[in-house]
């Protein structure tokens, strides 16, 4: 069959070549087709040396104290895998969380029949930031704060400069909340602010004013505050907390405030 | 200068005579002289200054407390403006003049009138005049000038009748048309025993800017000027005599301390406190040398009185109380003697000693709450605000004679009245009244009448009539 196609091939190719001979000009033979490819005869399979398919860490960067985790997979005919780093050797596939403190390379080595092969991840562990430089321990409050949320009026009876027994369980408290505030604040001083209500004369009530206010620095001084840190202002009637004319507006004019010293 | 007011006096002294004996015209109250000031006018560029010229006057004349003030309606319609302009009155058979009207308009059956041109036409009614003061304004070579005249209505010829003829200058500005209206005033009112305040000023409390500070103003309310500019606390004004200088007391470096500035050009003058929780300014001597003040200086408890040199040095104690003492007021006339509230005897009442400290005695009788005292300039009667019949805080102005201590109550009620302060005049009182919560300062006479309120803007206080 095979010669038979190729005498039909060469009986074409005379007639053709006498034709064009005949015609025109002498064409020159025909170029050999290729060789067949050589047969190759398959060799017994030699095993295939293991694939690392996967191995990274992630997160790649880690501050110190952070953990990263290392993922793997090796593919292929595997008879081992080891991790360096103390890590010892694995499955083919897994996972671990490692904290370096420093930055490390990881090696994984696989090893079937086929021979080894490695890979490897790097973990970059950064130092933390500084931490910033020690300042003062700064309350989170003002003192302004301070006095207002810890620190209570005392009231007095109209044209009277005496500490009545309500007063006394307002200032025994305040003597407290101000011998920790100047604690907290060190540096600063509390103004003991004498008021007045309306009705008696200004110049007056600057006196009244001003004893009411000694009155509670000595009272407070009693129960330990240093005096020293205590500044008395009368302001008289000049600065009235209430402006309406009855009692219970001059009762809370008539007292002593306190606010942080300049 | 001494004839004529001896001669004024003397005619108005007549005059009062007069009216006793013809009560139906005059007399309204207590023989007060009846003047008709109708309004000036002024030639050209001075006529837009005339509001201002008119209500000076009037306001001046009227506030002195010496007269009635005719009422505008009920003067003649033609109004001289020199002493050309007064005509003879023509008998009663003849027609008044009419000025040349074409129509006869027929005669009604009043009395005749010049229509303002006669003498007679201001003293009759219904004007009723017994003093006339006329004349006009003028710009001239840049200077705006009065001539003013007063006459004495019950003389029988304008020649008869001049009490003053003057010429008064000024710029040509509405300031100048007050100031010449303040100055003729002046001279009307001094012709009749009276004093001027032209020229005097109020010294006050004002928190028009959101902060109490000092301010002064003119004793008709004008020429309202600030003093301090501290944005603090600064209060209780007091005018040294001469009036160059204020001393007060302010909260600006924390606790109250004395200040004393002088008032024009304004300056510090540097006043030394000494070391104490309260410094209070009190008065100054009536040599303006010294200062007595409050202060809680030595016993740490406010106050007790003292007296220091103007700038603070040789302060010494002159009370001893262990009470509140304050308001110390020197006496003007004699400077020997001092009045204060005192806390010694309970509630706040006045008192007075010597300037040693000796010949201590209580004013008020010890009822009620008593404060503000002021010195009448003769030294010899206060004005002092008194609860005495009120409610606690509800004070009232009082007057008081010192020698007798018999007193009398100019105000009664309607709000809180405080802190009297007696003018140069001794005739007039400012002082401070709160109603509901808008206090304001007036003056009045010292009788109670005439009220004159001066301010309106913010709240108004501690009025101290000065220099």
């Amino acid at each position: 069959m095979f010669s038979k196609r190729k005498f039909s091939l060469i009986c074409l190719a005379l007639a053709l070549a006498m034709f064009a001979a005949g015609c025109k000009k002498k064409v020159p033979a025909p170029a050999p087709p290729p060789p067949p490819p050589p047969v190759v005869v398959p060799e017994a399979p030699k095993p295939a040396a293991p694939t690392v398919a996967q191995f990274t860490a992630e997160p790649t960067s880690i501050q110190r104290g952070q953990t990263s985790t290392l993922r793997w997979e090796v593919t292929g005919s595997v008879t081992s895998v080891s991790i360096d780093q103390g890590l010892g050797t694995v499955q083919s596939t897994g996972s671990n969380r490692v904290n370096p403190s420093d930055s490390t390379t990881y090696t994984l080595t696989a090893t079937g029949p086929g021979g080894s092969i490695t890979g490897s991840a790097t973990v970059n562990v950064s130092a933390p930031p500084p931490p910033p430089p020690i300042e003062e321990t700064k309350p989170t409050v003002t003192i302004d704060q301070a006095i207002a949320s810890n620190v209570q009026d005392a009231y007095f009876d109209y044209d009277k400069t005496d500490i009545r027994s309500d007063a006394r369980d307002v200032l025994s408290k305040d003597a407290a909340a101000l011998k920790s505030i100047l604690a907290d604040f060190p540096n600063a001083s509390i103004v003991v602010e004498g008021h007045c209500d309306e009705r008696g004369s200004a110049e007056y009530n600057l006196g009244l004013g001003d004893r009411r206010a000694s009155a509670a620095k000595e009272f407070l001084q009693g129960l330990g505050v240093s005096a020293d840190r205590l500044k008395t202002i009368s302001y008289g009637k000049e600065r009235p907390q209430c402006t309406e004319q009855n009692e219970s507006c001059w009762q809370k004019n008539r007292r002593v405030h306190f606010a942080a010293g300049q | 200068m001494k004839k004529p007011i001896w001669f004024a006096v003397a005619s108005a002294g007549a005059l009062f005579v007069l009216m006793a004996q013809d009560a139906r015209i005059i007399v309204t109250k207590g023989g007060i002289p009846a003047i008709a000031i109708p309004d000036f006018h002024g030639a050209g560029d001075a006529q837009k200054f005339m509001a201002a010229f008119n209500e000076t006057l009037s306001a001046d004349v009227k506030a002195c407390g010496r007269f009635k003030i005719v009422a505008k309606t009920s003067l003649p319609t033609f109004v001289p403006q020199q002493p050309a302009d007064f005509q003879q009155p023509t008998p009663p058979p003849a027609a008044p003049p009419t000025g040349g009207r074409k129509k006869q308009q027929p005669q009604p059956v009043v009395p005749p009138t010049g229509g303002g041109r006669w003498m007679q036409d201001w003293s009759s009614p219904p004007a009723q005049a017994n003093f006339l003061a006329f004349g006009y304004t003028a710009p001239q070579n840049g200077v705006l000038v009065l001539q003013g005249w007063l006459y004495d209505l019950s003389k029988d010829t304008p020649a008869n009748a001049q009490l003053i003829g003057k010429r008064y200058l000024a710029t040509v500005d509405e300031a100048g048309a007050r100031k010449i209206a303040h100055e003729f005033a002046a001279d009307i009112i001094t012709l009749f025993g009276g004093q001027s305040l032209f020229g005097t000023h109020i010294y006050f409390t004002s928190d028009r800017t959101g902060h109490k500070e000092i301010w002064m103003m003119d004793p008709d309310g004008k020429n309202q000027r600030q003093i301090t500019r501290f944005n603090s606390i600064s209060t209780y004004p007091t005018p040294s005599p001469d009036g160059s200088k204020v001393a007060f007391t302010s909260w600006v470096k924390g606790q109250p301390a004395i200040f004393v500035f002088s008032v024009d050009p304004v300056r510090d003058l540097r006043y030394y406190n000494q070391a104490a929780s309260v410094n209070q300014a009190g008065s100054f001597t009536p040599d303006g040398k010294q200062i007595v003040y409050a202060s809680s200086a030595g016993t740490g408890r406010c106050c007790r009185i003292f007296a220091a040199n103007l700038d603070g040095t040789g302060f010494r104690p002159i009370s001893s109380s262990s009470t509140i003492e304050v308001e110390p007021k020197v006496n003007p006339k004699t400077g020997t003697d001092i009045v204060f509230s005192s806390g010694r005897s309970g509630p706040q009442q006045v008192y007075r000693m010597s300037m040693d400290g000796a010949d201590l005695e209580r004013l008020t009788p010890g009822i009620g709450e008593a404060s503000n005292a002021s010195w009448h300039p003769d030294g010899q009667r206060i004005a002092f605000a008194w609860t005495q019949g009120y409610a606690t805080g509800a004070f009232n102005i009082f007057t008081m004679n010192v020698a007798t201590k018999e007193y009398v109550q100019l105000t009664h009620g309607d709000g809180k009245n405080e802190n009297p302060s007696w003018a140069p005049d001794g005739v007039h009182i400012a002082f401070a009244k709160t109603r509901g919560r808008s206090s304001q300062i007036y003056t009045m006479l010292a009788d109670g009448t005439q009220l004159q309120p001066l301010t309106s803007l913010g709240q108004n206080e501690r009025p101290v009539w000065g220099r």
